[in-house]
C-alpha cells in the first residue's frame, strides 16, 4: 500500500511513503514563466522554464526593454521607450490593459517593496518618475543626473538609488522626501544598481568603465571595484550590465555585454570564481524563484541562456524574439 | 589654596575660549569649504570657416562645434551640481586678420587655461605654442590633418577629432570587408582634397586594395548650387567618369566639396561611391542612435534645434573630457587634467558602444569610425577580423610603431 503525501516543504513535491517510511520524492521541475522583452520585434515572449521553450509572444509597444512583474504577479510591467510609456500586460490574458504615465523614454523602472509605487528613470528628461500603482497616476518626480538609468531600492525601501549614465553616478534618493540625499560617482556609464538581499551593500555596473562598484550604502563610499579580464578577450569588449545576487548574498552575477559571458562572482569576497559563456551581447538576467536557474538575455543571438546555479553551467539556449534585452520570472 | 583655585579656574577659562575660538575658527573655515565652488571656464576658440556645400542640407550651421561643446558644458555643471564644481564656456571667434596667439594671451589673462579649439592646423599650431607660456591644454575639435598628430604633434593638444588617416582606414576596412578591392580614386584640385586621397591611398596599401586608376577633377570655379545645375551635372558626370578599367567602388576625395555629391547615381559605369559622397567616414552623424545615441540627439535637437554636426560631436567630446578629468580629480589644473586624461583611468563614455581613451604617443582620442550615408549607419570600423594586439581602435590611423611624434613636455 502507498500513501502519497504532499510535503510541508515545498507544495509542488510529492513524498513517496510505503507504511510510513519515506521511499522516495516525486518532484516535477519547476514551472515558471519568463517574460522576455524583444527590443527588435516589439514583443514580449513568454518562457515556460519547464518545457524551456517560447510558449507565447505578446506584441506590445514601440522599443520594450525594462521588464518587471507586480508582486502579486498578476501582470507584467514593460517599458515601452519610444512610445513614452510603460504598458501592463495581464498576464492570464496575455493581453496589454492599460499604460502608465511613465514620463518620456522609460527604461529601466522598480516597484517599491510593498508594490505600491513604481519609479521610473526617464532617459530624456533627466528625472526619476514616481507613479501610484493603485491609482495608475503620476505622483511625482525627482532631478538626477544626465541620462538615469539603473534603479535599485532598499529592502526597507526607504532608499532608491538611480544611477546616471553621463554623470557617472549613483544618487541616493529619501523615498519618503523624495529629494537626494548622498552622490557617489561611480565609473564611465553606469548601467544597473541592485541591493544585496539584506541592504549591507549596494553593487553598480560600469558599462563603459568595465568595472561593477560595491558601495556602502550607509557611508556612501565605494570599498571595491571588481575588475574583469578574460583571456584573448580585449578590455573594450568587458561591459558590465545586469547583476542578479542570490538570497543567501553568497553569489552574484554580471552580465558582460559583448564579451557574450557572465561572470560567477563570490559576494562575500567579490572576487571572480568564473566566467560562463552565453550568447551574443549579454544584457539583463533572472533567477527563477527557487533559484535553481538564471535566465540570462542575448541580444545579439536572439536568444536566452539558461545557467544551472547549483553547477554553474549553461545548460540551454531558448530562441525568443529579436534583441532580446530584460527578463522578469513569475513567482508561481 | 584660593590662588590655586583661581589660577585653575582662570586656566580652564583660557581653554575653553581656545576650544571657542578653535572651533569657530575650524567651523568657518568648514562652512567656506563647503561654499567653495571649484570653478572650471573652458575657452572655445575658433575661426569662421565657411564652407560652400553642394548639397543644402549639409550647409555647416553658424554654431557648428560652438553648441556641442555648449551642451557638454550644460551635461558637465548638472554632474557639476552634485560635486560642488560650475562650468562656463567662453566663445572666442578669430576676425579674419586677429592672430591667435594675442587671443590665447588674452583668455590666458582672463584665468583660462583649457581651450577647445576649432581651428585649421596652422592657427591651432600658433594658439597650442603661444599658450605654452602658461600650461594652457589645447583640444583639438576640428583638424583632421595627419600631421598635428605627426610630425607637428604638440604635448599640449589633445586630439578629439579624427585625423584622416583614421577616417580613409575606417572607410578602407569595410570597402575590403565588402571584398570591393579594386577602387577608382578620384581626387579633388585642392591642397587638402590631395591629403584625403593620400590617407585613402595609405589605406589602399596597408588593406591589400588596387588602385585601378587615379583621377584628377579640376575646380574650375564657380556656383556649388545653381537653378538648372542638374541638368549639365547629369551629362557631365557619366562622361567624367568614362574609360577606367574595372573596378568595384568609386573613392572620391573632395574635401572642399566642388563635385563629390555630384557623383552618386551618375557614374558611367553602375558602381557604389564612397569617401567624400555616398558612404562617408565621419566620427558622427545626426542619424546615429546606436548605444544610447537618440538620448544625445534628443537632448541635442531641444537645446538648439538642429542636428547635430560631427564638429558638434567633437567639441562634446572635448569638453566632456574635462568635465570627466575634473570630476574625478576634483581639479581644473590642466596639468592634473593632462595627466588623468593620458592614464589608463580614463574611460570616456561618448554613444561609441565602448570605452575611450587617448593614445599616449600622439594624444588622438582613440574611437570608431561611423560609416553612413546620410540617412543611417550603414557600419561601424573597425570591422571584424582587423585585428590588433593592444586596441582594435588602433587598426585606425597611424600606429605607435608607425608615428612620427616626439611628446616634448
Amino acid at each position: 500500500m502507498n500513501l502519497f503525501w504532499t510535503s510541508w516543504t515545498n507544495k509542488h513535491c510529492v513524498v513517496l511513503l510505503t507504511f510510513g517510511v519515506v521511499v522516495g520524492f516525486v518532484c516535477p521541475a519547476s514551472a515558471f514563466t519568463a517574460y522576455v522583452s524583444n527590443e527588435k520585434s516589439n514583443t514580449v515572449s513568454v518562457v515556460d522554464t519547464e518545457k524551456m521553450e517560447t510558449v507565447k509572444t505578446i506584441k506590445v509597444g514601440q522599443r520594450p526593454r525594462g521588464i518587471e512583474l507586480t508582486k502579486d504577479n498578476k501582470y507584467c510591467l514593460v517599458a515601452v521607450g519610444d512610445d513614452d510609456t510603460i504598458q501592463v500586460i495581464d498576464t492570464k490574458s496575455g493581453e496589454v490593459i492599460a499604460n502608465l504615465p511613465s514620463g518620456p523614454d522609460p527604461e529601466l523602472f522598480i516597484l517599491s517593496p510593498n508594490g505600491s509605487l513604481l519609479y521610473v528613470a526617464n532617459e530624456n528628461g533627466n528625472t526619476v518618475t514616481i507613479i501610484d500603482m493603485e491609482k495608475r497616476v503620476r505622483l511625482g518626480e525627482v532631478q538626477v543626473g544626465v541620462e538615469p538609468e539603473g534603479m535599485g531600492i532598499s529592502p526597507d525601501g526607504k532608499i532608491l538609488v538611480n544611477t546616471s549614465e553621463t554623470t557617472n553616478m549613483a544618487h541616493f534618493i529619501d523615498t519618503d522626501a523624495r529629494k537626494i540625499v548622498a552622490n557617489v560617482l561611480v565609473d564611465s556609464r553606469p548601467r544597473f544598481a541592485t541591493f544585496k538581499s539584506g541592504g549591507s551593500e549596494l553593487w553598480v555596473s560600469s558599462e563603459v568603465g568595465g568595472t561593477v562598484s560595491i558601495i556602502d550604502p550607509v557611508k556612501y563610499q565605494v570599498i571595491k571595484k571588481i575588475n574583469f579580464a578574460i583571456p584573448g578577450l580585449r578590455s573594450e569588449a568587458i561591459q558590465p550590465v545586469g547583476i542578479n545576487i542570490t538570497k543567501d548574498g553568497k553569489t552574484g552575477f554580471v552580465a558582460l555585454g559583448p564579451a557574450n559571458r557572465v561572470a560567477v562572482i563570490d559576494a562575500v569576497t567579490h572576487e571572480v570564481k568564473k566566467y560562463l559563456l552565453v550568447g551574443q551581447r549579454v544584457w539583463h538576467m533572472s533567477f527563477t524563484p527557487d533559484e535553481k536557474y538564471l535566465l540570462t538575455t542575448n541580444g545579439l543571438s536572439n536568444d536566452v541562456s539558461v545557467i544551472d546555479v547549483a553547477s554553474l553551467k549553461v545548460i540551454k539556449s531558448i530562441p525568443v524574439g529579436e534583441l532580446p534585452w530584460g527578463v522578469a520570472i513569475t513567482k508561481q | 589654596m584660593n590662588n590655586i583655585k583661581g589660577e585653575l579656574v582662570g586656566n580652564n577659562a583660557l581653554i575653553r575660549f581656545a576650544v571657542l575660538a578653535l572651533a569657530i575658527v575650524l567651523g568657518l573655515n568648514l562652512a567656506a569649504r563647503a561654499q567653495d565652488t571649484l570653478d572650471i571656464k573652458i575657452g572655445y576658440l575658433r575661426r569662421a570657416h565657411h564652407q560652400e556645400t553642394i548639397s543644402l542640407v549639409q550647409m555647416p550651421p553658424p554654431d557648428t562645434g560652438l553648441a556641442g561643446a555648449q551642451m557638454a558644458v550644460k551635461d558637465n555643471d548638472t554632474t557639476g551640481r552634485f560635486l560642488n564644481q560650475r562650468y562656463s564656456l567662453i566663445d572666442w571667434h578669430l576676425k579674419a586678420d586677429d592672430d591667435p596667439a594675442t587671443a590665447v594671451s588674452e583668455l590666458a589673462r582672463q584665468g583660462i587655461s583649457l581651450i577647445v579649439a576649432d581651428l585649421p592646423a596652422d592657427d591651432l599650431l600658433k594658439a597650442a605654442d603661444a599658450g605654452t607660456a602658461n600650461r594652457m591644454l589645447f583640444f583639438n575639435a576640428a583638424a583632421i590633418d595627419d600631421r598635428l598628430r605627426q610630425k607637428d604633434c604638440r604635448a599640449n593638444i589633445i586630439h578629439t577629432a579624427p585625423s584622416r588617416a583614421m577616417l580613409a582606414d575606417g572607410l578602407a576596412q569595410y570597402l575590403v570587408w565588402k571584398k570591393w578591392v579594386r577602387w577608382f580614386l578620384v581626387v579633388g584640385s585642392h591642397e587638402r582634397d590631395k591629403l584625403f586621397a593620400a590617407a585613402l591611398t595609405r589605406a589602399a596599401n596597408r588593406f591589400g586594395v588596387k588602385i585601378v586608376l587615379e583621377r584628377e577633377f579640376k575646380d574650375t570655379g564657380g556656383a556649388r548650387r545653381t537653378d538648372s545645375g542638374v541638368v549639365q551635372t547629369q551629362q557631365q558626370m557619366p562622361v567624367f567618369t568614362q574609360e577606367v578599367p574595372s573596378y568595384d567602388v568609386l573613392v572620391v576625395a573632395d574635401e572642399s566639396e566642388v563635385f563629390a555629391n555630384n557623383l552618386p547615381y551618375r557614374t558611367w559605369d553602375p558602381r557604389p561611391v564612397a569617401g567624400s559622397a555616398g558612404l562617408v567616414p565621419t566620427s558622427w552623424d545626426a542619424s546615429n542612435n546606436l548605444w544610447g545615441g537618440i538620448q544625445m540627439q534628443d537632448r541635442f535637437i531641444a537645446q538648439f534645434k538642429r542636428l547635430m554636426t560631427s564638429l558638434d560631436m567633437q567639441a562634446w567630446t572635448a569638453v566632456r573630457m574635462i568635465g570627466e578629468a575634473a570630476s574625478r580629480q576634483n581639479s581644473a589644473d590642466p596639468k592634473i587634467i593632462l595627466d588623468f586624461l593620458k592614464g589608463p583611468q580614463l574611460a570616456l563614455g561618448a554613444f561609441k558602444g565602448q570605452k575611450l581613451t587617448l593614445r599616449d604617443w600622439d594624444l588622438q582620442l582613440r574611437q570608431p569610425i561611423l560609416l553612413t550615408d546620410g540617412r543611417t549607419i550603414v557600419s561601424v570600423s573597425p570591422q571584424l577580423g582587423f585585428l590588433h594586439q593592444f586596441s582594435e581602435l588602433d587598426t585606425l590611423g597611424y600606429d605607435r610603431p608607425e608615428t612620427q611624434c616626439k611628446l616634448q613636455q
